[in-house]
């Protein structure tokens, strides 16, 4: 068992989503990082779709119970084994008692750890990704046990990789959503030409941005919404979808992030700032 | 059928958004119907389709897609309709609410606004068939058409920070159920004791879009009763074939 001494600030776990219950409503889920976590995987030669946790902000307390490999990616939070610091993206070996602490958080905002096997979690509708109502939590609490399978022996074909962050680049690739013609020329120019601030209201659902543009009138049926998908409020907020987003929606979608800049966003916190860079 | 024109848009990376003309039909939403079933029979690996009033988002699960590939196999996909209209086995689902005071918070407001006896509201309510034109929002969310315009009546000036599961609530021209405890604006007028989405069961979902909604009134005694066969999960909500 992975035993959570403490949880953090919210750490969940997370695969690469849950996939075929669009029609019923239910969200994707899965790591906001994609590529993160996908290399942590595949350092430690797990399937691309294994679970692993999501660490957000100010990483958790973790004892383990029994020998195994992990691997650490995306935000560096200062991981510390047994207090030793360590490296991310490096296979590291684990022995029956270790202890995974973390400290500062040098750059990004989530972070991942990926276990050897991956965690065997529950399966809920083709996913161990959490969320409320699909799973009974939305993320972990201190002294929840997660099973995992015991390795001893392992020889990773690639110890480590040298992965250079993006945790810098505000810019965000996006393409022209589905209302993206009912901008006007005032509202186009604020879109392009300025960078906008992540607000506080900033989750694994939607990133609100801090400013606003000239707000607008336009009324439509509500119709699908995808992860990316930056939706524009009368008033002249803007709201991007993230992977727990809601799967219909009723604002107008005025652009859609590329797949590669909903994970820089996951990388983005409160008073952060981005920019759109349409392609 | 298939007189409309389609507007067939990229959605990023991978998806397609395909638009009916922007109208809230039951023509419309049958032929929407009909081009799921004809792009399903395509058996395209990856691909799921959310449908929601005049839409159809589908969303390739794996990978990046190419567009013009899709879009032809979107514009073969509607050619092979067939002529008379196939997909017509939705359920009309009779769904019990208890509209006692203890769950119709906002019953009496209701009533008055709307300038009906509160007899009159739960009559109006429970008389219509309503259609289910898209699921979402939340897990088992359902939009639904066809509200009377005599049961119109604005949201609430606050929004409730949270709305018990199973409320069912007015708004405009919509009326739905909380799937969700979840925060909410709507007129509560209800509750309805069968969970819509449920993890437990093999179909979470009963419902989908197409089948239509009728409310039945139950009594405090039924509602206690269907709630802890809910609860225990042997409910089973009445159902009666469509254009059967």
């Amino acid at each position: 068992m992975l035993k959570v001494l403490k949880s953090g600030f919210f750490t969940s776990i997370q695969d690469l989503g849950r996939f075929g219950y669009r029609d019923m409503g239910v969200p994707v889920s899965g790591a906001m990082d994609t590529e993160a976590v996908k290399k942590a995987n595949q350092l430690l030669e797990n399937a691309l779709d294994a679970a692993a946790l999501e660490i957000t902000m100010t990483g958790p307390t973790l004892l383990f119970e029994a020998p195994t490999f992990i691997c650490l990616s995306g935000a560096n939070i200062s991981p510390t084994l047994n207090n030793e610091p360590v490296s991310q993206y490096q296979v590291l070996k684990i022995g029956k008692g270790d202890i995974l602490s973390y400290g500062k958080m040098e750059n990004g905002f989530r972070s991942y750890l990926a276990i050897k096997g991956g965690l065997e979690t529950p399966v809920v509708l083709g996913s161990r990704s959490q969320y409320i109502p699909i799973t009974q939590k939305k993320c972990l609490k201190d002294g929840d046990e997660l099973r995992y399978e015991e390795t001893v022996a392992f020889e990773p074909a690639l110890s480590g990789l040298k992965v250079e962050n993006k945790f810098q680049q505000n810019e965000l690739e996006v393409f022209r959503g589905p209302e993206f013609s009912i901008l006007s020329d005032s509202q186009l120019a604020t879109l392009f030409a300025q960078p906008f601030t992540v607000s506080e209201k900033n989750n694994r659902m939607a990133y609100q941005l801090a400013e606003l543009l000239p707000g607008h009138k336009y009324s439509m049926l509500t119709s699908g919404t995808l992860p990316g998908t930056v939706q524009f409020t009368p008033a002249g907020r803007l709201i991007i979808l993230m992977k727990d987003g809601q799967t219909t929606g009723g604002y107008p979608r005025v652009l859609q992030l590329s797949e590669e800049a909903i994970g820089l966003l996951a990388q983005r916190k409160f008073g952060d700032s981005i920019s759109f860079k349409l392609i | 059928m298939k007189n409309h024109p389609l507007r067939i848009e990229p959605f990023g990376q991978r998806a397609v958004l395909v638009e009916w003309p922007a109208q809230v039909s039951e023509s419309i939403l049958a032929e929407i119907l009909d081009f799921v079933d004809s792009f399903k029979n395509l058996g395209l690996p990856n691909w799921e389709v959310s449908v929601a009033y005049n839409s159809l988002t589908l969303v390739n699960t794996r990978q990046n897609i190419d567009f013009e590939q899709v879009k032809t196999q979107i514009l073969s996909a509607y050619e092979g309709i067939k002529v008379k209209t196939k997909h017509s086995n939705g359920f009309l689902w009779k769904l019990p609410v208890c509209y006692e005071e203890e769950f119709g918070l906002d019953l009496k407001e209701a009533a008055e606004v709307l300038g009906m006896t509160i007899d009159e509201l739960i009559r109006e309510h429970t008389a219509y068939q309503y259609t289910v034109y898209g699921i979402g929002f939340l897990p088992g969310f359902m939009y639904l058409g066809g509200l009377p315009q005599q049961l119109e009546i604005p949201r609430r000036k606050e929004p409730r920070l949270s709305v018990a599961r199973g409320s069912v609530g007015l708004a405009g021209k919509q009326t739905g159920i909380y799937p969700q405890n979840s925060p909410g604006g709507w007129n509560i007028i209800g509750s309805c004791p069968i969970p819509i989405f449920d993890i437990s069961k093999e179909q979470p979902c009963f419902v989908k879009v197409g089948d239509k909604i009728q409310f039945e009134p139950i009594s405090k005694a039924a509602y206690d009763l269907k709630k802890i066969e809910a609860e225990v999960g042997i409910y089973q909500p009445q159902k009666k074939r469509l254009n059967a």
